[in-house]
């Protein structure tokens, strides 16, 4: 009678123990989702006051104490957009999406192409050429950029989209070759033997097969296409300088230049309306943003 | 004969596919970095041919100020930024990696600076954030402190571009993130058996089954801090001050090439770039032996 009491009572000790570690745990995760979400509003906090001064006048941005605008107003965007020497800024976006779009194809075209025979393919030299390409990965791009300008300059593509489209068409970005290497190789050679088996060649594999099966790596192939094109600066400013050919990102950068520091209410409302493409972007495909990210560094 | 011509169509298809690649390869990545390092000894203004100068171009580096202090100012913001930019990454990530409910949420607003932080408005907004009259000034204000212009002031110029870098340590979180989840839980199991305070977990278990994540992160935040253009291009308008603070190696080397036309001098800039990172990642892997734990 008496042990089994002190088992009963050593038992609710255990559990009081563990109720107690319980409660301490609930109110770690507690304090960890505070801190979580009190460093992400400050991260956030410049994006969203650019984004709520870009509805104030100027006396309102500065002046003002409150972090919603005292009353929203349009005339920043509408000022904005009227962009420098008539060009508006649909001009500019216009430019943006077009090398976007090109820009797309190509690497989309070019790398599956590269991918598709370093996965599946057997050949002379494919260690070398494949160790060649991680290497060309790792390159600063400033030991190619001044002998590429010049030869663009004696072909006079300066002040054409062409510098900025056609190398997308030679597969210049390994990392979407590497990318979709990661994706081809898990594609089970399997399907490929039926198919051979049907009679299908190489060619035909590729387009039926292995590109249709390869659509997750070819979507984060055009996500990131799209975000690092759409913020690329350097490129656009050597080879675009006539206004009519301006981006996005050349574009504001001029129209600070044009307008000055004083009309910070505009250039909020231009830089805030660049980015809703990026944003986007991320909202619709966020899980092969994701995947993209994550591909090189722990399935690699 | 016939296994011999199966060969050869066999190669032909394989380098079908992967003719455009070979072509940018040759054309855009080959023949582009021999005539750069030919132009290194050469002076080259695009508008004469280039005269063999021999190493002029190198030697003059070194008594070029404007060249050391861009030496200066891409070391200190490449010692900064990256260690800072992974303990973040690394840090929120364990915070991330607790089972919290809303995980991916949080992993979304933490990835938001990365996905805007390379791009031109960025870039503005922070010239306005450290400005004189900007939001951290107004923010001390608050507290009864007096802020200066960060942005005109040598002292604190790099820093706002340090910091910059460092508030986008989400990219690198997302590959910790993912790298946390494949850590067996059995491991931690067997350490809380063993009595292993959380202290020691971390660095007996979590540390070392992560280390070739932290490995890939480290070079690549290394390579791409070296490259740093944009943000110090806007924040100084094109110019690297004041008194060249925040004149990037990039920067200086876009002003040489295609303000100055200055060709031959930034090709050798070009190719010194380019050993001291291929220098800086040997060092690192060679030394990746010792601390980098692959498992079986």
């Amino acid at each position: 009678m008496e042990t089994s009491k002190a088992v009963i009572q050593a038992n609710n000790i255990d559990i009081a123990k563990t109720e107690v570690k319980k409660s301490k745990m609930k109110l770690s995760i507690i304090i960890t989702h505070i801190i979580i979400i009190a460093v992400g509003i400050i991260m956030l906090y410049p994006l969203l006051w650019m984004v709520s001064s870009s509805f104030k006048d100027n006396v309102d941005i500065f002046k003002g104490t409150s972090f919603f605008p005292k009353e929203i107003i349009l005339d920043n965007y509408i000022k904005g957009w009227n962009g420098i020497s008539g060009y508006t800024f649909a001009t500019f976006f216009k430019n943006s999406f077009f090398i976007c779009i090109v820009a797309i194809i190509g690497n989309v075209i070019s790398c599956s192409m590269a991918a598709y025979a370093f996965s599946r393919l057997d050949f002379a030299f494919k260690k070398v050429l494949f160790a060649i390409m991680l290497i060309t990965l790792m390159l600063p791009f400033h030991v190619t950029v001044i002998p590429q300008y010049i030869m663009f300059n004696k072909l006079e593509w300066i002040n054409t989209f062409l510098p900025l489209t056609l190398p997308k068409f030679l597969a210049t970005e390994g990392f979407f070759i590497f990318l979709m290497v990661q994706f081809m190789r898990t594609i089970p050679l399997e399907l490929e033997e039926a198919a051979k088996m049907d009679g299908c060649g190489p060619i035909r594999i590729y387009w039926k097969l292995i590109l249709p099966l390869s659509l997750p790596a070819l979507i984060t192939t055009m996500i990131f296409t799209f975000i690092w094109t759409w913020n690329d600066f350097f490129s656009q400013l050597l080879y675009l300088s006539d206004i009519k050919l301006h981006t996005v990102a050349v574009g504001l950068r001029m129209f600070v230049d044009s307008m000055g520091e004083s009309s910070w209410g505009s250039l909020f409302a231009m830089s805030t309306v660049s980015l809703i493409p990026l944003f986007a972007v991320f909202i619709f495909f966020q899980k092969y943003l994701i995947e993209g990210i994550t591909a090189g560094g722990v399935k690699g | 004969m016939q296994t011999f011509k199966k060969a050869w169509r066999r190669n032909a298809v394989a380098y079908m596919f992967l003719s455009p690649w070979l072509i940018g390869l040759l054309c855009l990545s080959l023949i582009p970095m021999l005539s750069s390092l030919y132009l290194s000894f050469t002076n080259y203004d695009m508008f004469s041919p280039p005269e063999w100068a021999g190493m002029e171009n190198y030697t003059q580096m070194f008594e070029d100020s404007k060249y050391l202090a861009s030496v200066k100012v891409t070391t200190t913001y490449v010692l900064l930024s990256v260690p800072l930019q992974l303990m973040f990454a690394l840090g929120v990530a364990l915070m991330l990696n607790r089972g919290l409910r809303g995980l991916k949420f949080y992993r979304a607003v933490y990835y938001v600076p990365s996905l805007f932080g390379g791009s031109v408005a960025v870039a503005l907004l922070w010239r306005q954030l450290f400005g004189g009259e900007g939001l951290i000034n107004r923010g001390l204000a608050l507290f009864g402190i007096e802020g200066t212009n960060w942005i005109s002031s040598p002292d604190t110029a790099l820093y706002t571009l340090v910091i910059l870098a460092v508030w986008q340590f989400g990219a690198p979180m997302v590959i910790f993130l993912a790298g946390l989840k494949q850590v067996p839980m059995e491991l931690y199991e067997a350490a809380r058996i063993d009595g292993a305070s959380k202290f020691k977990q971390f660095f007996k278990i979590t540390l070392p089954m992560i280390s070739p994540i932290v490995l890939f992160n480290l070079i690549m935040q290394i390579i791409h801090a070296f490259q740093a253009f944009t943000p110090a291009y806007i924040v100084s308008g094109g110019e690297g001050g004041p008194l060249d603070s925040t004149l990037f190696y990039t920067l200086y080397l876009y002003q040489k090439a295609f303000t100055h036309f200055d060709m031959g001098y930034a090709a050798a800039m070009a190719w010194i770039l380019l050993i001291a990172i291929a220098i800086i990642t040997a060092i690192i892997f060679g030394t990746s032996k010792k601390w980098v734990f692959y498992q079986e």
